[in-house]
């Protein structure tokens, strides 16, 4: 299949990924790894690096998609010896549907590693965390194997590749928390504490891992650094079918026939990656809508089949790109059944910090639940519409979580309207698959 | 100041404040949870939501969290608009999901800061037909009661506990709406503030547990403004009665002193006013049996007493100036004694002296909280100011702060501001002989003897100043120290030298003035802070008099005809061999307590005086300042003020025209004109006469129930509302109450519409800042003195091989004296264990102090040095003079199974 064959020139991200056994540093190196980081550091500045990163215009690929040099160039510029630094690595990936960190972690960590060794020379930072989803065993496992690999090999350490530049770095399990993956509450978690959200500003680049710059970037956001520096800005240009540069892991799960993830140009259209790569539907389904990026995505209908999967399109439909991994409902699932389901796990995974979020999701859940299993009225639907307006906005809560649990929501009762007010007015239980879920609290 | 608009109204807000602080200052009520005006803004509850517009042109607005959001010039807001009011309601909704609406049977109802906003946001209609989740409570200790249940998690709690007060054993499980403030399980809270969280949590989950026995409403009950009794800080309060008894104690804020937070012995030590041990009646002791006597009589055989030669009085530093004062006119000031032995006397003294007359600054505790650089040198502040360490722990925060000033982070940012140093220490350094509850927050923490941190002192103030006494045989380590202390306050720009007088070192106090003055030649805006032993050793101190050992004297010489002691327990300043002397030596024991001391009980005539929750007076603190506290119960006869006996007991001798005071008034006034440096006392609080437009201020709340229903078993006719010469405040609810009013005679909190403690912003002129009805209490010490240096260092202490140096160890629970008749503050404290310096394990020892042998367990403390022990003074010899050479052996070495 040739969405999926190796091919470093126009997938450089799975191009070495090999999830049976990954390629150690010397298979790293024949593949072309540490390239890049060898042009950093036989003579590149620390501007020069950052500036190349940023023209390159790679965005970051934890959903949020902001420039990454634009990132880096926040960072007070100080040198390593002037001041302690942290490069931090979100590997939390707990976003329901999605799951392509794990493939480059499990099947090529050196690349991972890589990237973060150039991000670090590029901010000038001294540490480097790894901070991976707690269920990722083998890839904690890979990860260490490939950071003492790295460190043997003098990647990693004092005066790495004979320049002034040192580098250490660790690998850190998440204790297992959604909210890990929002990067002040993975600096919070990182320090021993509750993995509450922090206030911005302070962005992390100026304070962020116990108050010192710290800069958080998405795994696949790093394993793109290396080829980047290794290939060139044009090139890394020339793989997008965007303005953004690069390609992107985009995901596939639901009644598909091939559901998995596939490095596709950045801006590759959703039926190229339903049809073409996934198969299309599974017999006897068809698409009724679907999230395109994670959980915290609102709803496309089917009308959106072939969206282009960019960062600015899905916006402007009502949605976002997110991490790329879209979920599909289909005919047969129930949509509330589904919209239940999700809730139940935002509700749950709300920090408990701030009240919209803390109270108002474990409510949402509950009116869900109701007309699920047909005791819902009129008025539950007027109060998830309320929960909706209320809590969606952004700047409502004190971070991201409960306008991301919303989006399902609030695109759901616009475009799933028919199946509530029938759930309602049936007052039966809501047919079609719909998963079984205890209650959030 | 920046012009913001809310709702159209132009309105005046301070720099760098934010749009919560900019509402309730331009009275505009706003509601809020998770704010508060000393831990500052989190954006947590999302309860002050507003509308905030880009400019006059924008329409649509955007929702913000005014306690988020700077009030910046120009900023135009809406607290009215339709959609941050229907927000605002929905946060209280969501809020109320699980809050069990237990208002009937809630101890915080009446005064639930929850309540207050439910109202105001205007919240009625429960629409949430669910279950509510439910906690399992927790016991938290003696002190404070847990119903998490009632929880709305603004993370208050953990706030105060944990950032600000620097507890660990609080903290926040779990998560979404199962969050949980508890410990990690059930057991007495650790911190000395826990009390606080009382008032901090805006609704009934952390509520006083004494006062549950004795629970009254909010509404029912009398308040007057007090003065903690069981340090020499002076921290305001304010004490809540009904029918006839104390039942709590509250924080009554002082914007230079303790502010929003007491520390548990002041707000659970003052139970002892209802104790058992209480002196009820006056008493004639014949062989050894006391018979209660009437009045007349006692006065009639005070009459008898004073005809048997010289009278001798002793005053206390837990009485009232006026009363020392009374007593010392009364006996003359020959032979008025200040109720300390040696050498506490002489620590005491040379103290005070210090702090009327050093060039340094001597700090309110607010002050002291922006310092940069502190030395704590010999005092074990934790547990002999509690307070004053809450104080200096915030220095901490001073330093987060001037991080964030260099990030352009407001200060009330609070999160983004403990996170920028989340490296730092407290600007502290500790010299102690022992370790300290300080020690675990200070920069560093050094142990020494007594004599060799007041070596020390010496030698880091003729380090900064080569004029002040230098030190000889200074060894190559006590140098180091010094050079590094001394360099430390150096680069400091408000340096502030903490000392006390725990180990009763004269020498200890020279070298902190020292320092503290050669600072101030070093151009420093350096201050002193000296810890005295009770809350008014300041103003016994200044008045003078003998020492307990002159007293001695003369009794066994004979001179002492009959002994008056006033207020003090003598058995706490001599041990029992003198103190049976003493007693033995003089013809007649006269008592005046208002409490059954072992002293009274040794007494020949013992009569009742009035607790301070009962009279008037005046205290004065360890910064110099007078301040008094009003009556909030009105005591039945014979118990009266200590000075209305000590001038019936004139009058009954003979001695009319010494003491004709009648009222508190006169009292303060006689007082001030016969001490010079009290001359300003007067201005402590208005006098008794006081209206505010024409009427008296009330000490209850409008809404006072069942004044005739609570003594419908006696009598149901109305009776007339008792009154006290001694007290501007009237004792019913007829009277005038504003936000305005002196602040010195503020009963309570409480305006239309906010019940709780959370009213005292309306008090405020701005938040945190000045009360609207002015200063609370007067510095009796100018701003600065003109004293050089003094004293000469001690030599080295040297250890003894066959004996051990005992040194006290004071404890925020159990050495106190009156907050030990307190059942809480009991209940809190720990058992007496000598703790013996050196690696060798240790159960139980003898210890031989003086003739007294006493057997208590023990423990080994290896940062002790060999040779040194700790012992709680009181709780094991009733007094001993510390520190003081004891023989001590080791009974057994293991604790018995």
């Amino acid at each position: 299949m040739s969405y999926t064959a190796k091919d470093p020139e126009k997938r450089p991200l799975l191009a070495l990924v090999d999830q049976a056994s990954p390629p150690d540093v010397a298979a790293y190196e024949r593949g072309g790894g540490f390239r890049g980081l060898r042009r950093v550091l036989a003579g590149m500045s620390p501007a020069e690096v950052v500036e190349e990163v940023q023209k390159s215009k790679l965005r970051g690929r934890g959903g949020a998609g902001f420039n990454t040099g634009l990132k880096w160039s926040f960072v007070p510029k100080e040198t390593q010896k002037q001041r302690k630094k942290y490069i931090v690595a979100n590997g939390d990936e707990m976003e329901p549907g999605t799951f392509k960190d794990r493939m480059l972690v499990e099947g090529n960590p050196l690349q991972l590693i890589e990237g973060m060794i150039i991000a670090a020379y590029a901010i000038q930072a001294t540490h480097g965390v790894i901070f991976l989803r707690g269920e990722y065993h083998l890839g904690l496992e890979r990860l260490k194997i490939a950071v003492e690999q790295a460190k043997a090999a003098g990647f990693l350490g004092t005066k790495i590749l004979g320049a002034d530049f040192d580098f250490e770095l660790i690998v850190h399990p998440s204790g297992g928390r959604y909210i890990c993956g929002e990067e002040t509450a993975l600096i919070t978690a990182l320090e021993g504490r509750r993995a509450n959200p922090r206030t911005k500003p302070p962005f992390p680049q100026v304070s962020g891992l116990w108050g010192l710059p710290t800069v958080v970037n998405n795994i696949e956001t790093f394993s793109n650094v290396p080829h980047i520096l290794a290939n060139g800005i044009d090139w890394y240009l020339g793989l997008s079918a965007c303005d953004d540069g690069g390609t992107k892991l985009y995901g596939i799960s639901g009644r598909a026939r091939r559901p998995g993830v596939y490095e596709l140009p950045l801006g590759t259209r959703m039926g190229v990656l339903l049809e073409e790569c996934a198969g299309g539907m599974q017999d006897g389904y068809k698409l009724r809508a679907f999230l395109p990026g994670g959980a915290s995505t609102a709803f496309l209908g089917a009308e959106h089949a072939d969206i282009v999967m960019d960062y600015a399109t899905p916006e402007k439909a009502g949605s976002r790109l997110g991490t790329g991994l879209a979920i599909l409902l289909d005919d047969r699932a129930s949509p509330i059944g589904m919209i239940r389901n999700l809730e139940h796990f935002f509700a749950q995974e709300s920090c408990g910090f701030c009240t919209p979020c803390r109270d108002g999701l474990p409510w949402v859940e509950k009116l869900l639940i109701e007309i699920d299993e047909g005791r819902g009225t009129p008025d539950d639907i007027a109060r998830l519409e309320d929960a909706a307006r209320l809590i969606g906005p952004m700047g409502r809560t004190f971070c991201a979580h409960a306008p991301g649990a919303i989006a399902p929501l609030a695109s759901g009762l616009k475009l799933f309207r028919e199946d509530f007010e029938r759930l309602v007015a049936q007052g039966r239980p809501s047919e079609g698959a719909s998963p079984a879920q205890g209650h959030a609290a | 100041m920046a012009t913001i608009y809310i709702d159209g109204r132009a309105v005046e807000a301070r720099n760098g404040e934010n749009l919560l602080q900019a509402c309730l200052e331009a009275g505009t009520d706003l509601p809020y949870f998770c704010w508060h005006p000393e831990l500052g803004s989190v954006g947590a509850c999302r309860q002050c939501a507003v509308k905030q517009f880009q400019n006059a042109d924008d329409k649509r607005g955007r929702i913000v969290m005014a306690c988020m959001t700077p009030a910046t010039e120009g900023a135009i807001i809406s607290v009215d608009d339709p959609e941050a009011k229907e927000f605002r309601g929905e946060v209280v909704e969501w809020l109320m999901t699980n809050h069990p609406h237990d208002c009937p049977v809630c101890e915080e109802g009446g005064e639930c800061h929850l309540q207050d906003m439910t109202v105001m946001t205007g919240h009625r209609e429960r629409r949430f037909k669910f279950d509510k989740r439910t906690h399992k409570n927790q016991d938290l200790g003696p002190l404070v009661k847990h119903e998490m249940n009632r929880c709305i998690a603004c993370y208050r709690c953990v706030r105060f506990y944990r950032d600000y007060a620097g507890g660990e054993d609080l903290g926040v499980f779990a998560q979404h709406n199962n969050v949980y403030f508890g410990r990690y399980e059930s057991g007495t809270l650790e911190s000395t503030f826990s009390g606080n969280l009382v008032e901090v949590c805006p609704t009934g989950v952390f509520t006083d547990k004494p006062f549950s026995k004795v629970y009254s409403r909010k509404w029912d009950m009398r308040g007057a403004p007090s003065v903690c009794q069981h340090c020499s800080v002076g921290c305001n309060t304010i004490l809540n009665e009904r029918a006839g008894k104390v039942r709590r104690t509250l924080n009554r804020y002082n914007e230079d002193v303790n502010r929003y937070f007491l520390c548990d012995r002041g707000r659970y030590g003052n139970g002892f006013v209802n104790a058992p041990s209480r002196l009820r009646s006056a008493g004639y002791v014949m062989d050894g049996q006391m018979t209660p006597v009437p009045v007349a009589q006692a006065l009639e055989q005070f009459a008898a007493f004073a005809k048997d030669g010289p009278i001798v009085g002793i005053g206390s530093g837990r009485a009232s100036i006026e009363s020392n004062y009374a007593l010392r006119r009364f006996v003359g000031a020959d032979n008025f004694s200040t109720g300390w032995a040696e050498p506490l006397h002489g620590a005491v003294t040379r103290a005070v002296d210090i702090l009327r007359t050093t060039s340094a600054r001597v700090m309110p505790l607010h002050e002291m909280e922006s310092a940069d650089c502190v030395l704590v040198l010999g005092e074990d502040v934790a547990a002999t100011a509690p307070r004053l360490s809450l104080a200096l722990f915030q220095t901490r925060r001073t330093a987060c702060n001037k991080l964030a000033d260099k990030n352009r982070l407001p200060h009330w940012l609070d999160a983004p501001v403990r996170t920028l140093g989340s490296d730092l220490k407290a600007p502290i350094h500790v010299v102690t002989p022992a370790p300290t509850d300080m020690d675990v927050s200070a920069t560093q923490a050094l142990r020494a003897l007594p004599d060799d941190i007041a070596r020390l002192g010496f030698a880091i103030a003729n380090r900064i100043d080569g004029a002040a006494p230098a030190v000889s045989d200074l060894t190559e380590e006590e140098t180091a120290r010094a050079t590094a202390l001394a360099d430390a306050l150096l680069v400091a720009e408000k340096p502030v030298i903490v000392s006390g007088t725990q180990y009763a070192s004269t020498a200890l106090l020279d070298a902190a003035a020292n320092i503290a003055a050669a600072l101030v030649t070093q151009g420093k805006a350096a201050g002193l802070t000296l810890v005295l032993p009770e809350a008014n050793s300041f103003g016994v101190a200044t008045m003078g008099g003998l020492s307990l050992d002159a007293v001695c004297e003369r009794a066994q010489a004979g001179q002492v005809g009959t002994l008056v002691v006033m207020e003090a327990d003598l058995t706490r300043q001599l041990d029992a061999s003198a103190f049976d002397t003493l007693v033995r030596s003089v013809r007649h024991l006269v008592v005046i307590d208002h409490s059954v001391t072992p002293t009274a009980e040794r007494g020949e005539l013992v009569v009742p005086a009035t607790a301070f929750s009962e009279c008037g007076g005046t205290m004065i603190s360890m910064e110099g300042r007078a301040q008094r506290f009003l009556q909030v119960v009105y005591p039945e006869a014979p118990l009266q003020v200590s000075w209305r006996w000590v001038r019936d007991f004139a009058h009954a001798s003979g001695h009319e025209g010494v003491l004709d005071w009648e009222t508190l008034d006169q009292a303060v006034a006689a007082t001030a004109a016969g001490v010079p440096a009290f001359a300003r006392i007067v201005e402590a609080a208005p006098k008794a006469d006081y209206e505010l437009e024409g009427e008296h201020i009330r000490s209850q709340t409008h809404r006072v129930s069942g004044r005739t229903a609570i003594r419908a078993n006696i009598s149901v006719r109305d009776i007339p509302p008792p009154t006290s010469p001694d007290t501007p405040l009237k004792s019913d609810m007829e009277g005038t109450y504003t936000t305005d009013m002196p602040a010195t005679l503020i009963p309570f909190y409480q305006v239309p519409g906010w019940n709780s403690v959370q009213s005292l912003n309306k008090f405020q002129q701005e938040i945190g800042g000045e009360l609207r009805g002015g200063d609370v209490g007067v510095r009796v010490i100018g701003e600065r003195g003109t004293a050089g240096y003094a004293g000469v260092a001690p030599a080295r202490m040297a250890l003894r091989e066959n004996e051990v140096l005992l040194l006290p160890e004071y404890r925020a629970f159990g050495t106190g004296e009156t907050s030990m008749w307190s059942d809480p503050i009991k209940a809190r404290a720990t058992e007496a264990v000598i703790r013996v310096g050196g690696d060798a394990p240790v159960a139980r020892v003898s210890i031989q102090i003086g003739a007294e042998v006493f057997d208590v367990p023990a423990v080994n403390d290896p940062a002790l040095p060999l040779g040194v022990a700790l012992c709680p003074p009181h709780m094991v010899a009733r007094s001993y003079e510390a520190p003081c050479w004891v023989t001590l052996r080791t009974i057994s070495a293991e604790a018995a199974a």
